[in-house]
């Protein structure tokens, strides 16, 4: 699956893409793969605050669970409720899927993840190929 | 400054390409390297429990004894009672340590008064190998590792013996649940048909020639003949969800060598009154004292949450009283399933206890296992 150019991404697996001071927050693929049939999306509330490089939530597949790390350093202001119902939406479409919406604190925070070809370039030797 | 560590290389069964070239996920299991996964963990699970599923076992292990003293030795170091063997028929046991702990589970089949096979684990296979051949030195019979000369196959589901069939003559029907024969199989003769399995199913082993292309040749020829019904490759996620929702045990986790026969809840298995064996005087002692201390039991969390493998067990109070052996969402029950080790006197069905889940404190009620049973076969 192609990495969206226009995201940003972490070495912890999730992407973030930016519009403004708001950024929208998911896993990818390459995570959602390596988890298998996700079962589970425990997201933050509405109003948290979440830290760049911190834990904001985990997602579970049947096999293992996974914390999450955010990108970026704001305020959570909605959650994809879609996702407690249907958290199988990430393995179906994990670029799609956002977990939470966040507003930057900091929009400077960003330049310093991965853009698309770094984080490509980042797993092929996770995985050693 | 950095010691240099030499992995030992992964073993693989014969079907290794084949699984690589199907797109398997992959990993170390107990030094193999073994498909995890195909298509997904869930569809395959939801396959073995609605039409039929083929895995590649053969990493485990199969130890064949032969001699006139055969059944005295796996007597003294099996559990079950051996004697009770019919030619063709199998049976699930275990070995002990003196103390009563597991060196492993097992399924004896008796192949003839003087010939039985032992299948065993795959990540204790050595150990295995070696403790059988010392216990058994003192009897008239021989020991051989046939590990590496089988690929074993496991087609099960509803729909297993309808698959197979396709691919035999033998009557798979007259094959009654642990009894086997053996047969001409996809052209191959006197191939082991065993109506075992570890998933709670319908479902059969077979034992073919371990070499390359005879293994992927009838891996083909199995998916092939159950196309029909939805066949799916499965890798060992599924196996453990299918054996977990059973509640059979797996080693290292309901079964160690810390964990004693009565723990386990084995005593089906275990027959004292055959005659003393490895491990049968540690048992006795435990009953003399009362019975054991803790008991595994089915956990159902009730709460949101996935109890997990070496998860805490507490009470009401938030004393740690247990730990749970295996844990995981169950994908055909859809509801949150451990095997956990608790207090005898949090055993009793609908007990309530609480399981940490990282770092909330979860409820969970004792259930009855299996979690799963399969319906009875309308004949």
């Amino acid at each position: 699956m192609a990495y969206p150019a226009n995201y940003r991404y972490t070495r912890e697996h999730e992407w973030i893409e930016v519009d403004g001071k708001t950024g929208k927050i998911g896993i990818t693929d390459y995570a959602q793969n390596s988890l298998g049939d996700i079962v589970f999306v425990d997201a933050p509330k509405v109003g948290a605050a979440v830290r760049k490089g911190e834990v904001f939530g985990s997602v579970e597949s049947v096999k293992a669970v996974s914390d999450l790390y955010s990108p970026v350093s704001g305020t959570v202001t909605e959650v994809n409720e879609e996702l407690a119902s249907s958290p199988e939406k990430i393995n179906t479409g994990a670029h799609d899927a956002w977990i939470m919406k966040v507003e930057l604190s900091d929009p400077s925070e960003v330049d310093s993840l991965l853009g698309a070809a770094d984080y490509e370039k980042f797993i092929a030797e996770e995985t050693g190929h | 400054m950095s010691a240099s560590v030499t992995t030992p290389a992964l073993r693989k069964t014969a079907l290794n390409a084949v699984h690589r070239q199907m797109g398997a996920k992959m990993v170390d299991f107990g030094g193999w390297d073994m498909p995890v996964e195909y298509s997904g963990l869930i569809a395959e699970h939801m396959a073995v429990r609605t039409g039929v599923g083929l895995f590649d076992v053969s990493h485990m292990g199969d130890i064949q004894l032969r001699g006139p003293e055969s059944l005295a030795a796996i007597q003294h170091i099996c559990m079950n009672d051996a004697s009770k063997l019919q030619v063709g028929q199998a049976q699930y046991s275990a070995m002990l340590y003196p103390q009563g702990t597991f060196v492993d589970d097992v399924i004896v089949h008796k192949f003839s008064d003087n010939d039985y096979l032992i299948v065993i684990n795959a990540g204790t296979r050595e150990k295995d190998y070696g403790w059988i051949k010392t216990n058994a030195q003192k009897f008239h019979c021989h020991v051989s590792d046939y590990s590496d000369y089988y690929t074993q196959l496991a087609i099960q589901g509803p729909k297993a013996s309808e698959t197979l069939q396709k691919l035999t003559k033998v009557d798979l029907s007259s094959i009654k649940g642990y009894w086997f024969t053996w047969g001409t199989v996809c052209g191959l003769p006197n191939t082991l048909i065993a109506r075992t399995g570890y998933t709670g199913e319908d479902g059969f082993e077979i034992y073919i020639p371990s070499d390359e292309a005879t293994s992927k040749r009838v891996w083909e020829e199995v998916l092939e003949a159950g196309k029909e019904f939805g066949i799916l490759p499965c890798g060992l996620g599924a196996r453990n969800t299918l054996r977990l929702e059973s509640a059979m045990s797996l080693y290292g986790h309901e079964i160690s060598d810390t964990i004693n026969v009565y723990e386990a809840g084995l005593d089906r298995f275990c027959k004292l009154e055959k005659g003393p064996f490895i491990g049968s005087e540690a048992l006795q002692q435990v009953i003399a004292a009362g019975g054991p201390e803790r008991k595994l039991v089915g956990l159902e969390v009730i709460e949101r949450g996935i109890a997990r493998d070496g998860y805490g067990v507490f009470n009401e109070g938030g004393t740690q009283i247990g730990v749970v052996a295996s844990g995981s969402p169950a994908p055909f029950l859809k509801k949150n399933i451990a095997l956990a080790f608790v207090p005898r006197d949090h055993a009793a069905l609908d007990s309530e206890v609480f399981v940490q889940v990282r770092n909330t404190m979860v409820k969970a009620k004792v259930v009855p296992i299996p979690f799963y049973r399969r319906p009875k076969k309308q004949s």
